[in-house]
């Protein structure tokens, strides 16, 4: 169980509030007008911000002092998900171990992993050799690799294309949706969040509500979503 | 982007990087302003090398200011075959050892150079090169290029669609836009050229001397050197350095300009053209007078290559070792300052440009002479008083480079839990080659040829490069001497070229 407990983050004048907790194992999407701090809130939980009030918690322990790389989770940001200059096969490797000297075993495990998004043979490559819909497997594949409990979302599919994001989105459900893994993402699409999460997550005028199931708030809308949403809303 | 507790790697390096340019500047200082001698004050001799010193600084920078904007006028809204490559050239004179460029210029303005056998066929007496106008001939030549690209810059920072509106107005561009970008470039420019003339010691070494044209730097040398008065010569290195100081944050709060501007090599289209040749013209006399001095160096180098001493390849293999470790410790420091960030590390960063190597030679020297003998430092000393000298420049190419990489890639680095030497070893370096490559090679190049700390230090066992070669023009084996600037010139190209090419190949990832 997550559970922003009184959180408050700043970025510079910008204060975020959040005080809820995410359901264990399911899928919740942050959705909210930009700059309402969506991303903030995202990099709260990710650890490059640290709360000015208030704990994050994992499974009862406070997060505040735990570096980015060693909280129980993994990120996909908007872009920059791939080194240009390191091969696919060690970009997901990193995943391993972040100073590359991976054991055979673990160079079986990539090699495995990349089998599983459909990225076979691709391992030597230079993510600029692959398409943009290829560079997102590969930077989910290592995802995957990480084998960690909690997976954030910053939008990494927006610049891909309505179709390709939607075959993205059904690629993470299969892969790590029912897994036990609690998915977290952020979108400014509903029906990003209609498509795969089971909550969602209002982020407006610089507060994060605590969720609620989709289908529930998308078929009685509060007021905030509905200023978001606009009137055209059905 | 926010600030995160957690570093992704340790500040601790770029702590030392800047302890050690910390004592190469304010710790030499110290030792210098220990050591000098107030009492005594200044001497007539002393205030002739002051006045000297900022007197010639003084006309170079004007002459070369003066002189470049015509002709980078005329490189702004020219398009001929080999312009690129002209502009390329005009970087040169910063890798170009002083000392090459000097016996060029001896070659073509000396006693024995071309102009003066044409001046004699014409029946008119012969000028000297040396003394004052000598001085400033020289700084005009290594400093009209770097004007020239400065102001060049300037011009071409203006944007297309501003000389299109001038055009509809029918109006007058050289008042509408020139003069006020001349404005802004030119008092930088200035200054800048007027700090490098300062400390340019090499010149007054070769072509200075005698009483009436001995720079302060030059005064230190000879107290240091002949004199053996070590508290003159840190009293003039006082004074050195507190003329810096004032040009330096003079220059520091004109402006900031970029002498490795990239992006020269657009033309913009204009409507107010006329009298091309003048333009050429212009072009041609800058090129002429960049050209002519260094054609010589090749073509009175050939035949002394066979004359040199054997001597001479020993002292250039010193001189690469120096060259080497210098530019290995530089970009290392640049790197390690870089990954820390900070003002404090800005400030570190332009701290060695007030330093002139000389005041640092010399507070060097009083703080080993004491306990070892200078000779068997000298190349140390050299290497090290090198690498801080070069470090701004090299700095300034990695410095961004660096922030870009933390900027794109420091949180997917931290969320994968890179850090450290990791981190360093497989995403900073890799991505930052292209400036470490150019950052090195600067760095490589300037120590080659650089004549500075090594003739307050080095006996004969352990002359450099430009020390040797210096040492052949003061016993008069010139073609000894011109072989020696061949080679010298052409292993600074390469040093150069080796450390460029090295951040280039499959770097366009």
């Amino acid at each position: 169980m997550l559970i922003c407990d009184g959180v408050e983050l700043r970025q510079g004048d910008f204060v975020l509030r959040a005080d809820l907790q995410f359901s264990a194992g399911g899928v919740t999407a942050l959705i909210g007008p930009s700059g309402a701090g969506k991303s903030t809130l995202l990099s709260g939980l990710a650890g490059f911000l640290v709360p000015h009030a208030g704990r994050i918690l994992w499974d009862g322990q406070d997060l505040r002092s735990v570096a980015p790389g060693r909280r129980p989770m993994s990120v996909l940001f908007q872009d920059n998900n791939l080194f240009p200059h390191l091969t696919i096969g060690q970009n997901v490797g990193l995943a391993l171990r972040p100073d590359l000297r991976l054991t055979p075993d673990q160079g079986r495990s990539v090699a495995c992993v990349l089998d599983r998004v459909g990225l076979d043979g691709f391992a030597d490559r230079i993510p600029a050799a692959l398409s943009g819909g290829q560079q997102s497997r590969a930077a989910l594949a290592r995802v995957l690799l990480g084998d960690r409990p909690i997976v954030l979302l910053d939008e990494p599919f927006a610049a891909l294309g309505p179709g390709l994001k939607e075959e993205m989105l059904d690629l993470v459900r299969d892969l790590l949706v029912g897994d036990g893994v609690t998915l977290i993402m952020v979108t400014h699409d509903p029906a990003d969040a209609k498509r795969i999460a089971d909550d969602v997550v209002l982020v407006a005028g610089g507060v994060a509500e605590p969720p609620v199931q989709t289908d529930v708030l998308f078929a009685n809308p509060t007021a905030a979503l509905v200023h978001y949403l606009g009137a055209g809303m059905g | 982007m926010a600030r995160s507790t957690f570093p992704i790697t340790p500040r601790w390096p770029g702590t030392v990087a800047a302890v050690l340019v910390l004592i190469l500047t304010i710790g030499t200082l110290g030792a210098v302003a220990y050591r000098a001698e107030w009492g005594s004050g200044l001497s007539a001799a002393d205030w002739a090398a002051i006045r000297f010193t900022v007197s010639q600084a003084l006309v170079s920078a004007v002459i070369s200011v003066v002189l470049a904007i015509p002709v980078a006028r005329a490189l702004a809204r020219r398009q001929f075959p080999g312009r690129q490559m002209l502009i390329t050239l005009l970087g040169a004179p910063f890798l170009l050892p002083v000392i090459v460029a000097v016996l060029g210029l001896l070659a073509v303005f000396g006693r024995e150079g071309v102009l003066n056998r044409l001046l004699e066929g014409l029946g008119l007496s012969p000028i000297s090169i040396f003394g004052f106008h000598g001085v400033v001939l020289a700084h005009v030549f290594f400093n009209l290029p770097l004007a020239i690209r400065l102001i060049l810059q300037g011009w071409l920072s203006i944007p297309a669609e501003r000389f299109r509106l001038v055009a509809t107005l029918d109006a007058s561009v050289a008042r509408l836009l020139e003069w006020p970008m001349l404005r802004a470039v030119v008092p930088s420019a200035f200054l800048v050229i007027f700090l490098i003339c300062l400390t340019s010691f090499a010149v007054a070494l070769t072509l200075g001397g005698g009483p009436r044209a001995t720079t302060v730097e030059l005064a230190i040398y000879q107290a240091l050197r002949f004199d053996f008065d070590l508290g003159r010569a840190a009293l003039l290195a006082c004074i050195q350095f507190a003329i810096c100081v004032i040009a330096a944050v003079l220059a520091w709060r004109v402006a900031a300009v970029d002498a490795m501007g990239a992006g020269l090599d657009r033309v913009v289209q204009r409507w107010d053209l006329s009298r091309p040749w003048l333009d050429f013209a212009m072009i041609l006399a800058g090129a002429l007078f960049l050209l002519v001095p260094l054609g010589m160096v090749v073509l009175r180098g050939l035949p002394g290559l066979t004359q040199m001493p054997e001597t001479i390849w020993y002292a250039a293999l010193r001189s690469v070792f120096v060259a080497g470790g210098s530019a290995v410790l530089c970009v290392t420091m640049a790197v390690a300052l870089a990954l820390r960030g900070g003002v404090f590390v800005a400030v570190i960063g332009v701290l060695p440009l007030a330093a002139s190597g000389l005041v640092v030679g010399t507070g060097a020297f009083l703080i080993v002479f004491s306990f070892i003998r200078p000779s068997d430092v000298a190349l140390v000393v050299t290497m090290l008083v090198n690498a801080t000298l070069a470090l701004p420049f090299a700095l300034r190419a990695i410095a961004p480079a660096v922030e870009r990489v933390a900027a794109d890639y420091g949180r997917l680095g931290r969320s994968l839990g890179m850090a450290g030497w990791g981190w360093i070893r497989l995403i900073v370096l890799p991505r930052i080659r292209r400036p470490l490559g150019f950052a090195a090679g600067l760095a490589a190049a300037l120590s080659m040829g650089d004549l500075g700390v090594i003739t307050l230090f080095a006996g004969q066992a352990e002359e450099t490069l430009p020390l040797a070669m210096y040492r052949l023009m003061g016993a008069y084996r010139m073609e000894a001497a011109a072989g020696a600037a061949l080679v010298l010139l052409a292993m600074s190209l390469l040093l150069f070229w080796i450390c460029d090419r090295g951040g280039r190949v499959d770097a366009d990832l």
